[in-house]
Formats: structure tokens, C-alpha cells, sequence
């Protein structure tokens, strides 16, 4: 199917108008999920503010699930389709950090207010918007806050949910809190990694001397640098974060690297793999060292082509805004759709600034394009998901 | 009525009162109008989340409030056009029953209130709250909704102090531990259980109100909880725990001058009740020292306690209010 979906540019703007009156739920939404701490597993206080906000709206199968998801369904006219509307729940930061948001006449400034609170927000915000702005969609939307998204989560909340779900999920829309105009509808293939080495018990201090685990790393770094690494198909080797030894004066005992290896070909990233398990294997030999790869996570490419229906209404959507579309694959939830053959889409709310740092900061005014994109998307989808049958 | 028993029974759980549809039910069919009132001095920093979060939350979520409004003393930075902007009602206290004049201070605000705004419950909260959120409201006015005895709900709270980084605790309520709490243990025993008589957020109802002076300055609170005492016993009081309340911390040459102000009153108080004679002798400036390379330098500071009477004395607000 190639046609487009799309809504007239009267209604667009009537979405944006309408929506402003509403301004203070959606802000007030990013500001509360934003004031909860939610670190990657510590994601619970968060997704029980989202499971408040479906009760007051009266929403149905309303669920926390093993592994932390809040979840609950807006129904559809006729329910014959399912729309999964969702946003990763955690962020990075730890609950130590003072997770106080500021508010001025322009932005919400905060810890994890772009990546992800607005975001959640907007999924605890979606019953009133979709009420406010008068929408009924045909098939039911779903409406998910997942766990275990980022790093260590390795999606684990949304893989969770679509592996066992009883609904069969049609398509699917993935909310970030930035960058408006953000349009993902393909996934990189991926491997995040831990590199750790570890000087063994019966280490021979006499023969490698006393330059420990930080320097065996280091090796294995020199070594991953000269993995050859193609131009097309796009593929990067990421080194994330470094962290070995405890003092000045103290040889380090454990060193470790994580890092990401991303292309947007599979084999090529198993390929990548397979080098890497050797120049382990080789400078663990070498050194007399324990050296082990801890799979953190992985993806497969793949996802939606450019052609998609789903992807030319986006398009077409942000076209009739005058948002400049910014297409790049993701490494976030979307992945989990695509393993699930799942046709969805990544989108985004409004511009930010300082994204994960202590200072990250959204800007409001945008924010009502960004929810009107969000809300002719829905409509699309439900409107392209009709004509498939 | 025993200290052990008005803890027990007049001292709150903000969680108790989570359920905000039923305290609104309730407050229609009692017929209560509620007003948020929050004073303001130059707090453009944390202005616009309070008056986001509570008219969304309050207003618009829930009608739990009829009328928010920020009342200011003169802010020079963007405090009233921030309030504005995210839908508070803005007023300058200079501009309300101009013909009584203008002190400015904190309680100058707090008594234009009563003016100004219509509800029969007021409630009070501070403009300097980092981690505001709708319980610094509802748990307030919920006791004054459910219990018609009572008259005046005070919060408290675990007061971490704001650091740049990170939050810890315990700390703050300095000048209660320190002035007021032995203060209150010497001469009004029963009043040491309210847990922080200075905290600047709580309900009143407007009967209460209108019928008792307002120092303009450091005693306004300290004020309130004695003549209410006075007047309506301990019984009228209730107290809600709303958790932690992260502020900005004051320098503790601050906390001396609010505690002049305070003993002030204080004393003022002890003088009206007939419980100390002589208070005309008192000093009216506070002394600091500080010292500049070898020198020991003194700093003064003129603070004078100046109370306006009672809302209800003042003949535009008997008009207004067809009294």
C-alpha cells in the first residue's frame, strides 16, 4: 500500500490552537514525571504517577506488569486494530541528583525533562489531548510507560510487553521528548558492550611488571581502533565510558570499557563482534589476564522504508507544520517493534538543549506543533490501518 | 485538651487526603469557596512551577480552588509577569485598600488578602518551594473541608536544605528550635506540639482571619498561632506532615533579625495577656558584629513589628463583605 494519510493543514492548526488550552496538563505532567527520580530499574514511583493519572481519567485495563511497564487502553470505536503509544520511563540520571525542574516563561529546565520526562508526559497527557481536541480513533490505543529502556535496559521493559501481550499490537509510535521534526523508522543494528579486565589470583607481577589492568585495556582499545571500519553501510565503533584502578599509588587490579558498535547492516556488526572476541581472546593470552565481553545488549537493523505509508504521512505531516524533518535511525524503542515486525514510527515533541546533562532543558512554545504532529499521526495510522484490510 | 491527645487526633498525613474528587464533593456540598494566596518579593525563580502545578492540578484537574492569586510587595525581576503568564491572578499589595497605606513586608501581603481575595478558606503557601507539588495545598484545606471544628491547619514538613548539588538532611526550622519551641515550652506549653509554628504554608478560614492582627514582618506567623490560641483554644489547630520541602536556606545572620522581629512580637503578646509588664523598654535595633581586617565593626538594623489590626475593623472590607 503506498497512499498517504494525512490531515488537512485547517485541522493541523486547529490541533495547535486547541491545544494550547490545555498547556498547563501537559507542562504540569512534565514537571511531576520529571520531579520523580527514575534511573534505569528505579523506575517504579514513575510508572505508578503514570498508573494515577489512567485511573483519574477512567481508562481501561489499566496494569503494571512483572517487569515494571505501566499500561492501559484508550478504546477504539470499533477496537478492531491496536495502536501502541509509548515512552521509555527512565532516564539517566541517578536519585541522587536533585531532580527539581524550573520553570519560566519559555522552557522547563531539569534533569531528564527532554529525555524522557516530556515524553511520559505526553503519554499521561494523551487521554485529555485526544478528549480536548474531540478524537475518537477507530482502533484501540494503547498507552505505555516502559521500563528498562536505556543502557543496561537494553529495552527490556518494551520487549517485555510486546513478547506477552494478549492484543495484537498493529503499529506503533514511540514518543521522545526532543528533537521536533525527529523521525525514526528504521533501527541500526547494534551491540553494546562491557569490556573487563581483571588481573587473575596467580598473576606473574615478575614477568608484566606492575602495569595492571589499565594498561591490558588500553591495549585492547589500540587494538578496536584498528578494526577496519566501512563507510557504507554507515557503521561506528563507540567507546562510551572507561573505569579502572582506585588510587594514585595502587596498581589497578579491574579496568572496563563499555562501548557500542552500531552499523546499518547486521552482518557487519557480527562481523565487528567476531573481531573483537579475538583481540580479546589475543591480549588476554598475551598478558595472562582475564578478559571478558559482556553482551549488554543487542538490536537487528531494519524497520520501515522511507516509502512506507506510515512514513510519508509523517512526512507529510511535519511538511504541513513547516518542521523540517530530521530522519535517522535509532537505537531506541523502536527496536523492539522491529524485532516484533512491528511497523512503527519514533517522533518528537519539542527542541531541547543540554540533553543529558543537569541543565537539559525543553522549550515550551514548540511543544503544541509537536503534539499536533503527534496527534495527526495517530489519526494517519488509524486511517492507514483501516485501508490495509 | 492534652498535648498527647490533639497530636493523635488533630495531626495529619497529607496521604490520607490523596483522594482529591472526594474532597471536592465535599467542599461543594458544604458550599466552600477556596483561595490560594502566594506572597511574593522577587521569586521569578520558582513562581511559574507553583502557580503552574497548583492551577492545573487544582483548578483544572480537580476544582479543588476558586482563585489563585500571588500577591506582591514590589518584585523588581519578572515574578508577576511569570505568575501571569501560567494563569495566577497578579496584584500589588500597594494597590489593594490603598486608602490604609502600604508597609511592605511578607504579612502586609498576607492581610491585603483577605481583601482581595473571595473564598471562605484562605490557604497560604510560600513562593520559594523547589519541589512544589498540589499537597502543599489539598493537604491543608482537606481537614478544614472534612472537620468543621477546626480553624487553622499549619504544615509541616522534613526540611532538607537546598544544596547545589543533591538534597540532605536534616536541618532548617532553625529559629523554631532555638526561639520559638523554648519560647512556646516556657509560656504556652500546649502549642510546643505544633511541630513547625513558622512554616509559611497553611489554611484558615476566612472567620478566623478577619479577626486578628497581622505584624507586617518576621512575626506574622508566630502572631497568628498565639491569638488564634488565645481566642479558640488548641483544639481549633490541626497540623499535616506534607513531607519534604526543599527552599533556598538563609544566611544565619538572616535567622537573627527574624528572630527580633519575632521576639517582638512575642513579647508584645506577653505584655497584651498581662503575662510581662514594662515591654515599652525594649530596643527596637538589632546589633551584629563583623569583623573588617583587625577591626570589629558593628552593623545595626532598626526592626519595628508594625501590625495592622484586624481585617474586620477596616470599613472598605465591612463593605465589601456586607458585614
Amino acid at each position: 500500500m503506498s497512499n498517504i494519510f494525512s490531515i488537512d493543514n485547517h485541522e493541523l492548526h486547529r490541533y495547535i490552537s486547541d491545544l494550547k488550552k490545555i498547556r498547563e496538563i501537559v507542562l504540569t505532567n512534565a514537571v511531576m514525571v520529571g520531579e520523580i527520580p527514575a534511573p534505569t530499574f528505579g523506575e517504579k514511583d514513575r510508572i505508578r504517577f503514570l498508573q494515577d493519572r489512567f485511573i483519574e481519567d477512567s481508562l481501561e485495563s489499566i496494569t503494571i506488569d512483572e517487569q515494571g511497564n505501566g499500561a492501559a487502553i484508550i478504546p477504539g470505536i470499533t477496537g478492531e486494530k491496536n495502536i501502541l503509544l509509548m515512552a521509555h520511563a527512565d532516564s539517566v540520571f541517578d536519585n541522587k541528583i536533585d531532580h527539581a525542574i524550573a520553570v519560566d516563561q519559555r522552557s522547563l529546565v531539569g534533569p531528564g525533562i527532554a529525555d524522557n520526562s516530556l515524553g511520559l508526559a505526553v503519554i499521561a497527557s494523551a487521554p485529555i489531548i485526544l478528549r480536548s481536541l474531540n478524537i475518537k480513533l477507530d482502533a484501540n490505543l494503547i498507552l505505555l510507560g516502559a521500563s528498562g529502556g536505556l543502557g543496561r535496559g537494553n529495552l527490556k521493559g518494551v520487549r517485555f510487553f510486546l513478547e506477552n501481550t494478549n492484543t495484537p499490537i498493529d503499529a506503533g509510535v514511540c514518543v521522545a521528548g526532543t528533537e521536533l521534526g525527529r523521525l525514526s523508522f528504521n533501527s541500526v543494528a547494534l551491540l553494546r558492550g562491557e569490556i573487563k579486565v581483571s588481573l587473575p589470583k596467580g598473576y606473574d607481577w615478575a614477568r608484566f611488571g606492575t602495569i595492571g589492568a589499565i594498561a591490558h585495556l588500553n591495549k585492547v582499545i589500540q587494538k578496536m581502533q584498528n578494526i577496519r571500519i566501512p563507510k557504507d553501510p554507515q557503521t561506528s565503533i563507540i567507546l562510551g565510558a572507561i573505569r579502572g584502578g582506585n588510587a594514585f599509588n595502587t596498581v589497578a587490579i579491574k579496568a572496563n570499557l563499555q562501548f557500542e558498535v552500531r552499523s546499518e547492516e547486521s552482518k557487519i556488526v557480527e562481523e565487528i563482534h567476531t573481531e573483537i572476541d579475538e583481540i580479546i581472546d589475543e591480549i588476554s593470552a598475551l598478558t595472562e589476564t582475564d578478559i571478558t565481553l559482556d553482551v549488554i545488549g543487542s538490536r537487528q537493523g531494519g524497520g520501515l522504508s522511507y516509502r512506507h505509508w506510515m512514513v510519508k504521512s509523517v512526512r507529510k505531516i511535519l511538511e504541513k507544520l513547516s518542521i523540517t524533518p530530521q530522519i535517522f535511525p535509532t537505537v531506541g524503542s523502536l527496536g523492539a517493534f522491529i524485532d516484533q515486525g512491528i511497523p512503527g514510527v519514533t517522533i518528537g515533541i519539542t527542541k531541547g538543549n543540554s540533553i543529558h546533562e543537569e541543565e537539559e532543558s525543553i522549550e515550551i512554545e514548540p511543544i503544541y506543533s509537536g503534539l499536533a504532529q503527534l496527534v495527526g499521526t495517530l489519526k494517519c495510522i488509524d486511517e492507514g490501518l483501516k485501508n490495509e484490510d | 485538651m492534652k498535648i498527647e491527645t490533639w497530636l493523635r487526633n488533630n495531626t495529619f498525613k497529607h496521604g490520607s487526603f490523596w483522594d482529591i474528587q472526594s474532597l471536592v464533593r465535599e467542599k461543594e456540598k458544604k458550599g466552600l469557596k477556596i483561595s490560594l494566596c502566594i506572597p511574593t518579593l522577587n521569586e521569578e525563580k520558582t513562581i511559574g512551577k507553583e502557580v503552574l502545578v497548583f492551577r492545573s492540578e487544582l483548578m483544572e484537574r480537580y476544582s479543588l480552588i476558586d482563585e489563585l492569586a500571588v500577591i506582591d510587595s514590589g518584585s523588581t525581576d519578572k515574578t508577576l509577569s511569570v505568575a501571569s503568564t501560567y494563569g495566577a491572578d497578579t496584584y500589588l499589595a500597594e494597590n489593594i485598600i490603598p486608602e490604609v497605606g502600604n508597609h511592605p513586608g511578607k504579612g502586609e501581603n498576607l492581610w491585603k488578602a483577605i481583601y482581595q481575595l473571595q473564598g471562605d478558606i484562605i490557604c497560604y503557601v510560600d513562593a520559594d518551594i523547589k519541589n512544589i507539588h498540589p499537597r502543599f495545598v489539598y493537604g491543608l484545606v482537606a481537614p478544614l473541608i472534612y472537620k468543621d471544628e477546626l480553624q487553622y491547619v499549619k504544615a509541616f514538613y522534613d526540611r532538607p536544605l537546598s544544596l547545589s548539588k543533591g538534597v540532605r538532611s536534616p536541618g532548617g526550622g532553625r529559629v523554631t528550635e532555638i526561639l520559638i519551641r523554648p519560647l512556646f515550652s516556657l509560656f504556652f506549653p500546649e502549642l510546643s506540639a505544633i511541630i513547625q509554628p513558622l512554616s509559611g504554608e497553611y489554611a484558615v478560614r476566612r472567620t478566623v482571619l478577619d479577626k486578628i492582627p497581622f505584624p507586617i514582618g518576621y512575626g506574622v506567623e508566630t502572631a497568628h498561632i498565639l491569638d488564634v490560641y488565645q481566642k479558640w483554644g488548641l483544639e481549633a489547630f490541626a497540623q499535616t506532615d506534607l513531607e519534604q520541602r526543599i527552599h533556598r536556606n538563609q544566611a544565619t545572620n538572616d535567622l537573627g533579625k527574624m528572630s527580633f522581629g519575632i521576639l517582638q512580637t512575642f513579647l508584645k503578646r506577653l505584655g497584651d495577656y498581662g503575662m510581662i509588664k514594662n515591654q515599652s523598654e525594649f530596643y527596637k535595633i538589632y546589633r551584629q558584629f563583623q569583623v573588617v581586617d583587625s577591626d570589629y565593626q558593628q552593623i545595626t538594623k532598626e526592626i519595628v513589628e508594625f501590625e495592622r489590626p484586624p481585617m474586620i475593623e477596616i470599613p472598605a472590607y465591612r463593605k465589601k463583605f456586607d458585614l
